[in-house]
């Protein structure tokens, strides 16, 4: 059963507030979810305060200027800080996002910052994403040939191409997949829409020639058929992606291949 | 505590190889019920308000009866086959199988009960 409230020892309670920076006059507060594996403890918001006038445009300057100046303990991934690595995945303001290019003008308010939603928490702002990681390993996110390989590149017109634009780009950052209500209650068999976004990015790649296996592992109510078109998904992607079309792609060419 | 590979609980019992007839059902019967609705609601609202002997026989008129009959079977089976998507999304294990097994007994009894009674006006 879908369980709709959070267990006693993961519900939120009131965190350390942290002194505002002395002489500072455009002060921001910010409210980060803490939780630490080690302490027993119930999960936490705590409260910062940062000088705006010290500190970088985006989020991510923001969790950097905390975990350096006030807080060493703020746990988060982040490596390439321009939106292409996909590890500062959490949900900002109530959207999933990247926070390396989420701009701090972008919030109203406090800004309040949570890891990504109905995932297991290593500690602080880092999901477990290991589930997320195995589902995208499934669909074979690798060019499959039987043809012998040839002389020099498997060749490609500019056209075929031209398909795998606004596919190839995502980053696997699972801020699609932690946003939908399908894969929060059916996580474990629903692939979600990153990997189905993949799964269809080799689908039609004119050079695989594994179409018929790929579609035969989708072929299950809940694998593919879980998604209802919510489009959480794709309002939330930080690049801009639709990964809801590309299900709605993989399912018509479903139908096509059955009737 | 299981030691499972995390590929091997991804891959879970592999795809069951169903879904798409599902799929493309709902979406017969989704094209169906654009033009059924209106009919079915239209129909059954000039029938409704008039005296019993008025009732009757206008559901015994081939049309009404027909829109009437067609609207019933297709609107209860979408719908039955929604409820029990609805199902799978949020319940699991014994619930979920009990609560398929009830909306399901519940439609087509729906069914039954008003088909007969069309056949019976008409007859």
């Amino acid at each position: 059963m879908a369980e709709f409230t959070l267990p006693k020892n993961s519900r939120i309670t009131v965190g350390k507030t942290w002194p505002k920076p002395a002489g500072a006059t455009n002060v921001r507060k910010f409210q980060i979810y803490r939780w630490n594996p080690d302490d027993g403890k119930n999960p936490s918001l705590d409260t910062y305060f940062l000088d705006m006038d010290k500190c970088g445009p985006m989020i991510l300057d923001a969790l950097i200027k905390i975990k350096n100046e006030i807080d060493p303990t703020l746990t988060f991934r982040r490596s390439c800080r321009e939106g292409i690595c996909g590890s500062c995945a959490m949900n900002i303001d109530g959207i999933n996002t990247l926070a390396c290019i989420y701009g701090l003008d972008e919030v109203k308010g406090d800004v309040k910052i949570y890891p990504l939603p109905h995932m297991p928490v290593v500690k602080d702002l880092i999901p477990d994403l290991t589930h997320f990681y195995a589902q995208h390993a499934s669909i074979m996110p690798w060019l499959e040939t039987k043809t012998n390989r040839p002389a020099k590149e498997w060749k490609q017109s500019i056209e075929d191409r031209k398909k795998l634009d606004g596919l190839y780009e995502c980053v696997m950052c699972a801020s699609c997949s932690t946003s939908c209500p399908s894969y929060w209650w059916n996580g474990d068999k629903y692939l979600g829409p990153a990997a189905l976004l993949h799964a269809y990015r080799w689908l039609i790649d004119s050079r695989d020639e594994a179409t018929g296996e790929r579609l035969d592992n989708l072929e299950d109510p809940f694998k593919l058929y879980r998604c209802h078109t919510i489009m959480n998904c794709a309002k939330t992607c930080p690049k801009g992606l639709n990964p809801a079309k590309a299900i709605a792609h993989i399912k018509q060419m479903m139908v096509e291949r059955a009737h | 505590m299981r030691y499972l590979t995390d590929r091997k609980r991804a891959q879970g019992l592999g795809a069951s190889g169903n879904g798409t007839h599902h799929h493309w059902q709902m979406m017969v019967s989704s094209i169906l019920l654009v033009p059924l609705v209106p009919l079915f609601v239209i129909t059954l609202g000039l029938g409704i308000g008039g005296t019993y002997d008025e009732v009757i026989a206008y559901f015994s008129r081939p049309v009404p009866a027909l829109i009437t009959g067609l609207g019933l079977v297709v609107i209860t089976l979408h719908v039955m086959h929604e409820a029990q998507v609805a199902i799978e999304d949020y319940m699991h294990g014994v619930a979920e199988k009990l609560a398929r097994i009830a909306v399901g007994a519940f439609a087509y009894t729906i069914i039954a009960a008003g088909l007969f009674a069309l056949v019976k006006i008409a007859l």
